[in-house]
């Protein structure tokens, strides 16, 4: 409804009477100053969001109901009866057999992840400056980088999965070595479990990324973007890709650092 | 220029003519649609959001009568224990065996009902229908802000339709865990034979209505903040439009939770992980499975389930506040406080749904706040009673069918709505936990009256989907036997589950305790059986009218909002010339001083001289 302060003076011309009136919320316009397509991308990550959320609130409760190491960190063993030290699992690197390198291969993984979206932001800034010769170039870059992180998680998997060599006594007396779904020599299956399927359900979000960047540097090589006056597509991947690396933090802080 | 026709109240029954805003309109007709279209994109792959909205509508009167027929079946079976069964076997076929109802698949059929009525009935086809219908034309739009996905958004449901359609044909049966879906019950194929391909299907056409409900959402989200026409400032919204805004709201935020959950309920189902499993000792053998938490599930399930039951009703709330202004010739009573309350109860809505699990053994503290925050919601829901009753208070009211049903509709809320202060207390709901009181509350409160939002909504808007008027006779004795039915069902059900007497329970007669309500459960199969063939007329109504209703003018039920200013069936695009900018509220009802007791709100203060109120008068000049 209108108010007394928004009033025009009588003095108003006639071609004045009669408009509908004009603020940010009155319609008419986008009161966001985003088209609808960049919206619509806030609102799905938004509940992306969500689905991550309730991953890791999963998480949270089922650790929760395990018990601790209470003992000295060098103490630390593996058992299905308490939560590992993440240390004391992620600390290998490729190539570097045999040596305790805790969390080093995930901190270069978190590095090129965020290094990817360096060059995200530096692709939504050339197509801001209509230079498809730098789109396609940070494009190219971003490409590059999330698929040496999908790389490099295949090989945390892979390690994950085929363990030590010292492996751990099960429960029944045999040894058994990394982990699956059922078992696992670090700690409780469900350690496993969550490992696989969180970090599993992020990569699998890179990995569309990752396919939606290569269309994008299709269409950007094609010209699509260009003749269409504007690169919003590459933003709208944008925000998608750098929701997805603002996931791994979390991701990184639940499984790695805490 | 069709908006510039001159429109008789009188011959309407209203009062008065309603002044026409002269808009100076370029003569030719910017048309959207081509007319050799071929039928394929014009009726199946559309990306017309009223095309949309029609088969969101037809699809969801579909599902409505396979969940009734299902209710009448386990109806049968609590009504008549004794009974033979045998005359039902040509349909049901190894399910009736020895004259009897299989007692897996009376679960089956009532898991069934559940979830077809709240997902596929009061989901889909309620705020499909009239979110995709309305909103658009309410705020002035010639679509949705992308028709391609809205069209996706409707075939994900029809692809999820279809998926959970073909599970009630499997041999095992479909997913018979109840709606609720609780593991370990659910998890467990050697558990229950429903629990086998049933539940499969299940998840995987879940995952897909859950898709299409992301589509929808955001595309009605977007439409509702970028697609408004020039005036429509979000304080001149419809509350339809407000409701179908934040009922869209709670979809985006709530489903992905139930798309988590039935994730990880896949995983623990079918790749041998222990989510929500834990220290089962099953059919003679030890599960391997250590560490889970069924109650997890229960937290995650039910923070999409509460605000789902928001989602069910909201756009029932918004369509009978229009629908109630509209035929009481008043302005709603509290525009701004109906908003707040909607607000209110959405925000709410997520921090209640642990009132759901006060029996899992949760801190008694904890279920204290949550009885508390759950409390709380008869505050907005109150506002909200109140400000209809106002409304209706010295109304010059016309009692269309729309109308009885919107009425009706506030009857069953409050009918229904003070059980639930009895269900939100957790002492209470100890005693009452899964018995047939909440039943009956739900039913009351989020089943009955959201289809009483839906009636409304098909018999008020009838004539903008099909441009014919849906039969008032056959309306109102729709309404009666309904409305009646409705009442007559789930009144006695409350005494019920008052003695104790536990959902989901195949039979009762090895209990001396409840067989003295055999007679009362007879009674109640029998009114329900009854009210669901009452709906049959309505099907009737609504195809017959279709091809031969009574042709509708364009703006029969004098109203206010902007979906009566387009032509009385509409192309593609809406509105043949510009859209009209939009200068006042959608309640201008019997304004004192206006020539008729309607103002549209696309005619300016400057045409309303008589009736403009001081501020207003300053705003024309």
């Amino acid at each position: 409804m209108a108010h007394s302060t928004t009033l025009q003076p009588n003095a108003a011309s006639a071609a004045y009477v009669d408009a509908p009136r004009t603020g940010t919320w009155d319609g008419g316009n986008e009161p966001f100053k985003a088209s609808y397509g960049k919206l619509m991308m806030w609102f799905f990550l938004l509940s992306d969001a969500f689905t991550f959320g309730a991953f890791l609130t999963a998480y949270g409760l089922i650790r929760h109901k395990h018990g601790v190491f209470t003992g000295q960190a060098k103490d630390f063993f593996f058992s299905t009866a308490h939560w590992p030290i993440p240390e004391k699992v992620f600390n290998a690197f490729p190539g570097l057999h045999g040596i305790d390198l805790p969390l080093a291969f995930v901190a270069f993984m978190t590095m090129i992840l965020i290094f990817s979206s360096v060059t995200m932001v530096l692709a939504v800034e050339a197509g801001h400056r209509m230079d498809k010769a730098d789109v396609q170039k940070w494009l190219l870059w971003t490409i590059l980088f999330g698929s040496i992180f999908i790389s490099s998680q295949a090989w945390e998997w892979t390690h994950f999965i085929n363990g030590t060599e010292a492996g751990t006594r099960m429960a029944d007396g045999t040894i058994f070595h990394g982990a699956n779904l059922t078992m696992n020599q670090y700690g409780p299956p469900l350690f496993a479990d969550l490992f696989f399927f969180i970090t599993g359900f992020h990569g699998t979000h890179v990995f569309s990324g990752i396919c939606l960047l290569v269309w994008c540097f299709i269409a950007t090589t094609n010209g699509t973007f260009e003749k269409r006056g504007h690169y919003e597509m590459i933003e709208k991947i944008g925000l998608y890709w750098h929701f997805v690396d603002l996931v791994w933090v979390f991701v990184f802080t639940f499984f790695y650092l805490v | 220029m069709a908006t510039n026709l001159p429109v008789s109240a009188q011959s309407q029954g209203g009062v008065g003519t309603a002044p026409v805003p002269h808009t100076e309109h370029d003569d030719h007709l910017h048309d959207h649609e081509h007319h050799d279209q071929h039928w394929l994109w014009k009726y199946v792959f559309s990306q017309d959001h009223k095309m949309i909205a029609r088969q969101f509508l037809i699809t969801g009167i579909f599902w409505a009568v396979i969940g009734g027929v299902l209710s009448s079946l386990f109806r049968l079976q609590l009504g008549w224990p004794e009974a033979t069964l045998d005359w039902l076997q040509p349909i049901l076929g190894k399910w009736i065996e020895g004259g009897k109802l299989n007692p897996e698949f009376y679960l089956a059929l009532v898991t069934m009902h559940g979830t077809i009525m709240v997902f596929f009935v009061l989901t889909a086809g309620l705020s499909g229908t009239f979110s995709n219908f309305l909103i658009p034309l309410q705020v002035g739009a010639r679509d949705m802000a992308s028709g391609f996905m809205n069209m996706l958004s409707y075939w994900f449901f029809f692809l999820s339709s279809v998926v959970m359609f073909s599970s009630l044909f499997l041999e095992t049966g479909p997913a018979a865990a109840g709606w609720t879906i609780y593991p370990p019950l659910s998890a467990l194929p050697q558990a229950i034979s429903g629990s086998g391909t049933g539940m499969t299907m299940w998840l995987v056409s879940m995952v897909f209505f859950i898709v299409s409900q992301l589509l929808g959402g955001v595309n009605y989200v977007t439409t509702i903040i970028n697609m408004r026409t020039r005036g429509m400032s979000m304080s001149k919204l419809p509350l339809t439009i407000w409701a179908f805004f934040l009922t869209a709201i709670l979809g985006i935020l709530s489903f992905p939770v139930l798309f988590s959950a039935a994730l990880l309920l896949v995983f623990d189902r079918s790749f041998g992980t222990s989510f929500f499993l834990s220290d089962i000792y099953i059919a003679g053998q030890a599960l391997h499975n250590q560490g889970g938490s069924p109650v997890l599930f229960q937290h995650l399930f039910w923070f999409l389930g509460h605000p789902e039951v928001y989602i069910v009703i909201m756009p029932a709330m918004g369509m009978v506040s229009e629908i109630l202004a509209t035929n009481s010739r008043k302005p709603i009573f509290g525009y701004r406080a109906m908003i707040g309350s909607l607000i209110g109860i959405s925000l709410l809505s997520f921090v209640v749904w642990a009132h759901h699990m006060f029996v899992t053994g949760m801190n008694p503290f904890l279920g204290s706040v949550f009885m508390f925050l759950t409390l709380i919601i008869a505050v907005p829901s109150g506002v909200k009673v109140f400000n209809w009753l106002a409304t209706l208070w010295r109304g010059n009211i016309r009692f269309t069918a729309a109308m009885l049903f919107s009425v009706g509709f506030v009857s069953l809320f409050i009918s229904g709505g003070l059980t639930g202060i009895i269900l939100g207390n957790a002492t209470l709901d100890i005693q009452m936990h899964n018995t047939y009181f909440v039943v009956a509350h739900f039913h009351l409160v989020m089943g009955s009256s959201a289809f009483f939002g839906l009636f409304a909504g098909v018999y008020h808007w009838f004539p903008k989907m099909f441009g014919r008027m849906m039969d008032e006779k056959l309306g109102y004795i729709h309404f009666w036997l309904t409305f009646i039915g409705v009442y007559l069902v789930f009144m006695p059900m409350h005494y019920v589950g008052i003695a104790g007497f536990p959902r989901r329970y195949y039979s009762w007669t090895g209990f001396d305790a409840f067989s003295q309500f055999a007679d009362l459960n007879k009674f109640i199969s029998l009114a329900a059986i009854l009210a669901f063939f009452a709906q049959f007329v309505f099907i009737f109504n609504f195809f017959y009218s279709i091809f031969r209703g009574r042709r509708a003018t364009e703006n029969p039920w004098n109203s206010t909002t902007l979906e009566w200013t387009t032509p009385i069936e509409p192309g593609h695009g809406n509105w043949p010339g510009e859209i009209p900018a939009v200068y006042r509220w959608p309640y201008d009802y019997s304004k004192p001083g206006a020539e008729a007791d309607f103002i549209p709100q696309n005619v300016p203060y400057s045409q309303t001289p008589s009736s403009n109120l001081p501020y207003e008068r300053e705003l024309a000049e």
